[in-house]
């Protein structure tokens, strides 16, 4: 299985992500592909093969293998992988989109840009940025759901009985490696829940981040308003104004200089 | 086999701001380590379960006994083992990163020349301040997931030796049953050098802490006669 494709893929999206989206994107690669690849699929290597039934009859070991494995853990893991880091591509294909406009707007009117930075999450690519976020917990959470209900409860039984046809009567049947496959289990599940919750606070912080700005942007137009109403003159510009004239000096000196203005006012 | 080669150029990459402790610890585990699990040890565990014979005809035995005297493999311990210790690296990988994405900002602002930003990729940090805790904190998380593992293993298998013949008693083997390990000395040799070499590299590891500590010990001890001959 080539993950390496999937892996240059979906490097590409650092660039555009927070903290915590490359902390989950280092957390997948690492403990949840790395491992699956060097470990867990050599643990279920053998799986078929070496599923030993206590019966001569013919087909029973096959039927019942059947009814306790419906679908491996080894493929729902990978089927898991591979939905996981997809959403990321979401925000990759509407960065390139920005950037395409942004192209095709610089030929038109020569020169001035219409995005200033293409891979800065404002407007739209906020959105769906977000919308990756939803897709990445669902997905994550929904494949933790389905082997939980397929295996009832992520369990990995020594012994299995069965009595569907052709076996005759009741058969044990014995899994190969039980301990192993489920502690692998037991550690794939553990790093998707904790996937999830670093899902979850990147999309508290995602929003947070915006009520923060919305609200600072409220208070500078109160107090805009404020020395309006009671004929203030020569105030002081508002913050996101102050910041064009960012000097290289420490923040401290632009400050003092701010204070100066004031005193002088008063 | 793709995963090794991506976590190990991770690493590479991280190298330029170890200390030379660090490089060599690197090398010793790219070589010693990583190359002879992929290229040696696997092919020797490769045929464990199917060459684990019992001397039985119960069906199922086999499977149940293999179980219970080998609960996870020691390739897969050793696999995990060295994705756990190669992850503190990338702790110090993501604080150099932070700290260069702050200077970019800053740099960006005064509107540097490209050379500048240039020199900023190239530039080698100094082990200092926040960035020496976060590197002495790596070697102290690595050296605790090394010693851990090494524990387990001992443990499960009441030491590095694994013998020839085991006796199982487990349901639904009959009475007592002899079962064969499939080459238990070309096994006991390979474990015996992964212990080693796990031992070479908490050794290296103990030794970069100290002179981490000795290191800033004396930084500090300069400043304060610095200061002290300022004073008088």
């Amino acid at each position: 299985m080539n993950w390496s494709g999937l892996e240059s893929l979906i490097s590409g999206v650092n660039k555009y992500s927070t903290v915590f989206g490359r902390l989950w994107l280092s957390m997948v690669f690492v403990f949840r592909v790395m491992v699956f690849v060097v470990a867990a699929q050599r643990v279920w290597g053998d799986e078929n093969k070496d599923f030993v039934c206590n019966t001569k009859q013919p087909g029973c070991t096959n039927v019942c293998y059947d009814s306790i494995f419906p679908i491996s853990h080894i493929r729902l893991w990978a089927l898991q992988l591979i939905f996981v880091t997809c959403p990321s591509l979401m925000v990759v294909a509407h960065v390139k989109l920005r950037e395409e406009k942004d192209l095709k707007y610089t030929v038109l009117h020569e020169g001035s840009h219409l995005y200033s930075n293409p891979g800065k999450k404002r407007g739209g690519l906020w959105w769906t940025y977000l919308l990756s976020l939803v897709f990445k917990a669902g997905f994550d959470a929904s494949f933790l759901y389905v082997l939980y209900r397929i295996y009832h409860g992520y369990d990995m039984p020594r012994l299995s009985k069965c009595s569907l046809d052709p076996c005759p009567n009741t058969v044990d049947c014995f899994i190969s490696r039980p301990t192993e496959k489920k502690i692998f289990t037991l550690f794939m599940v553990v790093t998707s829940a904790i996937c999830i919750l670093m899902c979850l606070f990147e999309m508290l912080y995602l929003i947070g981040k915006r009520i923060q700005k919305a609200l600072r942007v409220q208070n500078s137009i109160n107090r805009l308003l404020f020395a309006e109403r009671h004929e203030i003159k020569n105030l002081v510009p508002p913050r996101s104004q102050t910041r064009r004239h960012y000097s290289p000096q420490s923040k401290s000196l632009s400050k003092m200089d701010k204070a100066k203005e004031t005193t002088t006012t008063l | 086999m793709p995963s090794w080669g991506a976590l190990l150029a991770q690493l590479s990459g991280v190298n330029r701001y170890s200390t030379s402790l660090g490089k060599v610890w690197l090398s010793v585990l790219f070589i010693f380590r990583v190359m002879v699990l992929i290229v040696a040890a696997e092919s020797v565990w490769g045929d464990e379960q199917t060459d684990f014979t019992c001397n039985t005809l119960q069906p199922g035995c086999e499977n149940v006994c293999y179980d219970h005297f080998f609960p996870v493999s020691h390739i897969r311990l050793w696999c995990l083992q060295l994705v756990f210790v190669s992850t503190p690296t990338l702790l110090v990988a993501m604080h150099v990163a932070y700290r260069n994405h702050g200077d970019k900002k800053r740099l960006l602002q005064v509107r540097a020349e490209e050379a500048e930003l240039e020199n900023l990729k190239r530039r080698r940090l100094q082990l200092t301040g926040a960035l020496w805790w976060t590197y002495a904190c790596s070697l102290v998380v690595r050296l605790l997931f090394e010693a851990g593992f090494m524990y387990v293993l001992y443990a499960l298998y009441r030491g590095f030796q694994m013998p020839r013949l085991v006796q199982c008693v487990e349901w639904p083997c009959p009475n007592v049953v002899d079962c064969f390990v499939s080459r238990p000395t070309e096994k006991t040799v390979f474990t015996v050098f992964m212990a080693s070499a796990s031992s070479v590299c908490m050794l290296l590891n103990v030794a970069e802490l100290a002179y981490l500590v000795v290191k800033a010990v004396t930084r500090y001890g300069t400043v304060v006669l610095h200061f002290s001959s300022i004073c008088w």
